[in-house]
């Protein structure tokens, strides 16, 4: 399972191949388990570093055009570097009929960004995802793991003062 | 925790636990369901633990921390047995009181009690309240009796006892044919039979054979799988365990979306417990079947809901679906047999095998047995969980168990079946409930998601809305799906823009017959489900936007402006202070106008206002 270090962007010089050979050894070497591979790696630093992808190609013994076309396919994966803390705002059937447009504009207002972009100093990343399983709570948006529900503008908007300001 | 070697060991390890409960202790079931945990439960658990230590009352009170209740509406939720006490909307200030009043002196908190809408009576007792007495909860009933971390309270409550039986006095065959004549139907939105699907694959020929749980539930509004995994993981692997030996096949995955971590985690907990009691591994309950299963996690995409998908991705590929000329049962993951079905579709097995399959046929309609969870979701005033007999009317469901529509305001629709279903307006309210009946009025019954709308919703949108997920979802394949969403969205677009145009209406029928004919997989092949019944259903709205340019229910910006009524506004001044653009004029106690100019049609004072003097125009 996923390293329960804070999650940090990778920096050059600290490339931890023992970290990625770690993954690979708990997921068995299999190219099978590549999606969680990417996951775990994603758990670590917030995104897939290209040295990462090189990295575990290599180890697997497979084309670094498989692991792009996986990473581009599915939504988890991020090939470029994500905030700290990443808002999912759910536009779920449920969540969109409750009015969750308005709630993600509101934190594309305050934050200045759109949908899929990091703020400049790495701090938030928005995101809409379809249904995060909280229909009767809707809107809700999640912070990393945790979940707020029944929004209103207001709300939202102190709710992202309140976790700029924790730094 | 010792492994049970036999049929025989599960009994009295059973009964031991049995006899160790004391019916009479009070026992408080919390739910900690995903739904509860975004409105805080985890503080009332504290709390409560604290409180409980604090009192002395530790050896006499048992706190069980359960999945999902189904009444999320008024989460956290507190149950306090054997009374049957129901506490709505805990808050953690509430602990002591509930600990000093019911608890130790036996009495109720007045204040904190269930108030229904209807009757406005306080109602103190879970089976007494509508939402749940309306429902028929086989499956889902069992999430607030059990803390899904501990097998024990699976077992305790004949738990596994299936399993028992089929692997020692049910033949494989004889298992196969009970499911089938159960009536059983896949509850993931395919509606397969169940028994007709593990006998292909039990006869196919190639070795080895997989089995396999569709834990993706990609429809936006159902989370039904998600609070039966995290509540009762062991029903889920027990029928997996059934299946897999009635097939004939030692291996299976549980293929669960990446976005469910709490579920992810308690059916993790549950197989290493169960591998621990020896339910699962090699030599289950000393019978000589071997079994074992895998947690795979999905890496966000709902197209991967698709079976062919889904294997792909499970080998770690692309997850693109093939077209099934060849079904999955004979070649699924790495090209081999392969049984796939549903989360709730395996939890229904081991009450088909305990109760046999003419108890299971004798509930539902002819042709759709057993019953069903729908979540209710929406405009609706008791959103939440729902468990009923196949072929309960919808307005059974929305109105008896979902109390009416918020706010009182009117209906306008119901949306069934996710992206692939399509919208049910008022006067099929009537409708049944099951496979059939939805389908032939065009909607779909799908994995159970139930999304109600009302005046408020504009129904162009709606179709605007699952055309632009799809087109993002669409795997991109094949032309007509990834084409045809792609134009059929952007006729909508300009149609919510204010920018329809005369022959949009035929276009856009002509082009949701293309993708609906030729997409390679069920996700084009539905995809157009939702514009053609709001064009069958909600023509009028379609009309409106193209030739009027006007959006009725105040959805599509530019399509309508807000006006304040002079008779019914009383000045109570709330829309001017709430208004963000200060577009708002006017003196307490008198009529406020709103300037058009610089309104940004954002609602706020549209939702405020208590006395309905704003209007869509």
């Amino acid at each position: 399972m996923a390293a329960t270090e804070k999650a940090r962007p990778l920096r050059e010089d600290s490339f931890d191949s023992e970290f990625l050979d770690n993954v690979l050894q708990q997921n068995e070497y299999d190219t099978e388990n590549v999606i969680m591979i990417l996951q775990d790696i994603t758990a670590r630093y917030n995104y897939l570093p290209q040295e990462a992808l090189t990295y575990v190609a290599e180890r697997l013994n497979i084309p670094i055009s498989h692991l792009y076309s996986v990473t581009t396919f599915y939504k988890t994966f991020s090939l470029t570097p994500r905030g700290k803390y990443i808002i999912n705002v759910c536009t779920g059937t449920a969540c969109h009929v409750r009015g969750a447009e308005k709630i993600k504009e509101t934190i594309e207002q305050d934050l200045d960004i759109h949908d899929g972009e990091t703020t400049e100093d790495l701090m938030f990343t928005l995101d809409t995802v379809r249904c995060l399983g909280c229909c009767a709570l809707g809107p809700v948006i999640t912070v990393n793991e945790k979940s707020h529900g029944g929004l209103d503008r207001k709300q939202t908007s102190d709710l992202i003062e309140q976790y700029g300001k924790e730094g | 925790m010792s492994r049970l070697e036999s049929q025989k060991d599960l009994k009295s390890h059973r009964e031991q636990l049995q006899k160790q409960r004391d019916p009479n202790q009070p026992l408080i079931s919390l739910c900690a369901g995903s739904g509860c945990g975004a409105y805080g439960t985890e503080e009332v658990r504290d709390a409560l633990e604290s409180e409980i230590s604090q009192n002395g009352l530790k050896k006499k009170v048992e706190v069980k921390v359960t999945g999902c209740h189904g009444f999320c509406e008024k989460g956290p939720i507190m149950v306090i047995h054997p009374e049957g006490t129901f506490y709505p909307q805990v808050k953690a200030e509430d602990i002591p009181e509930i600990v000093s009043e019911t608890l130790v002196n036996k009495q109720l908190v007045e204040r904190l009690l269930y108030k229904d809408p209807v009757s406005k009576k306080k109602l103190s007792k879970e089976e007494e309240i509508p939402f749940y007495s309306h429902q028929y909860r086989l499956i889902f009933g069992n999430n607030g009796l059990i803390d899904p971390t501990n097998i024990d309270d699976y077992i305790a409550m004949d738990g596994y006892s299936a399993l028992a039986a089929a692997l020692f006095n049910i033949s494989p065959e004889e298992i196969i044919d009970t499911i089938k004549k159960s009536g059983l139907r896949g509850r993931g939105g395919g509606g397969f039979p169940t028994g007709v699907k593990w006998d292909s694959c039990r006869k196919a020929h190639e070795e080895p054979k997989y089995v396999m749980c569709n834990a993706d539930e990609g429809d936006p509004g159902a989370y039904m799988d998600r609070s039966l995994l995290e509540g009762n993981p062991h029903s889920v692997l027990e029928g997996m365990i059934i299946g897999a030996y009635a097939i004939g096949s030692n291996e299976g995955f549980i293929y669960v979306r990446n976005e469910y971590p709490l579920a992810v985690k308690n059916i993790d907990i549950a197989i290493k417990q169960a591998e621990d009691y020896g339910l699962l591994g090699k030599n289950i309950l000393g019978s000589g079947f071997d079994f074992k299963i895998k947690i795979s996690r999905g890496g966000g995409a709902f197209v991967c809901g698709e079976s062919s998908a889904l294997m792909r991705s499970l080998a770690g590929k692309v997850g693109r679906p093939r077209a099934k000329y060849i079904h999955t049962v004979e070649k699924g993951y790495r090209d081999l047999p392969s049984t796939l079905n549903n989360v709730e579709t395996w939890a229904n097995v081991p009450l088909i095998i305990n109760r046999g399959a003419d108890f299971y046929a004798s509930i539902g309609t002819e042709k759709s047995k057993g019953t069903k969870i729908f979540s209710l979701v929406g405009k609706v005033k008791n959103t939440g969980l729902v468990e009923v007999p196949m072929g309960t009317s919808l307005r059974t469901i929305i109105y008896d168990i979902g109390g009416g529509i918020l706010k009182n305001k009117k209906f306008k629709a119901v949306q069934t079946g996710g992206p692939s279903g399509g919208c049910v307006p008022e006067q099929l309210l009537d409708l049944p409930v099951d496979f059939e009946k939805l389908t032939q009025a065009g909607a779909m019954m799908g994995s159970g998601g139930m999304i109600v709308m009302d005046q408020d919703n504009c129904m162009v949108d709606v179709a605007r809305y699952f055309l632009e997920f799809l087109q993002e979802e669409s795997c991109g394949q094949c032309v007509p799906c990834r084409e045809g969403i792609t134009r059929l969205l952007e006729i909508l677009t300009n149609i919510c823009a204010g920018e329809g145009k005369d022959g949009d209406i035929e276009l856009l029928e002509e082009l949701a017959n293309t993708v609906h004919n030729l997409s390679l997989c069920a996700l084009g092949g539905t995809a157009a489900n939702p514009v053609l019944t709001t064009l069958l259903y909600f023509r009028e709205e379609y009309l409106d936007h193209i030739y009027d340019k006007k959006c009725r229910a105040g959805v599509c910006k530019g399509l309508f402006y807000y006006e304040i009524e002079e008779e019914k506004c009383n000045g109570c001044h709330v829309c001017f202070r709430k208004c963000p653009q200060e577009a708002i004029s006017g003196e307490k106690k008198e009529l406020h106008t709103i300037d058009q100019e610089k309104c940004i049609h954002c609602t706020i004072c549209y939702e405020s206002c208590k006395f309905d003097a704003i209007v869509i125009k």
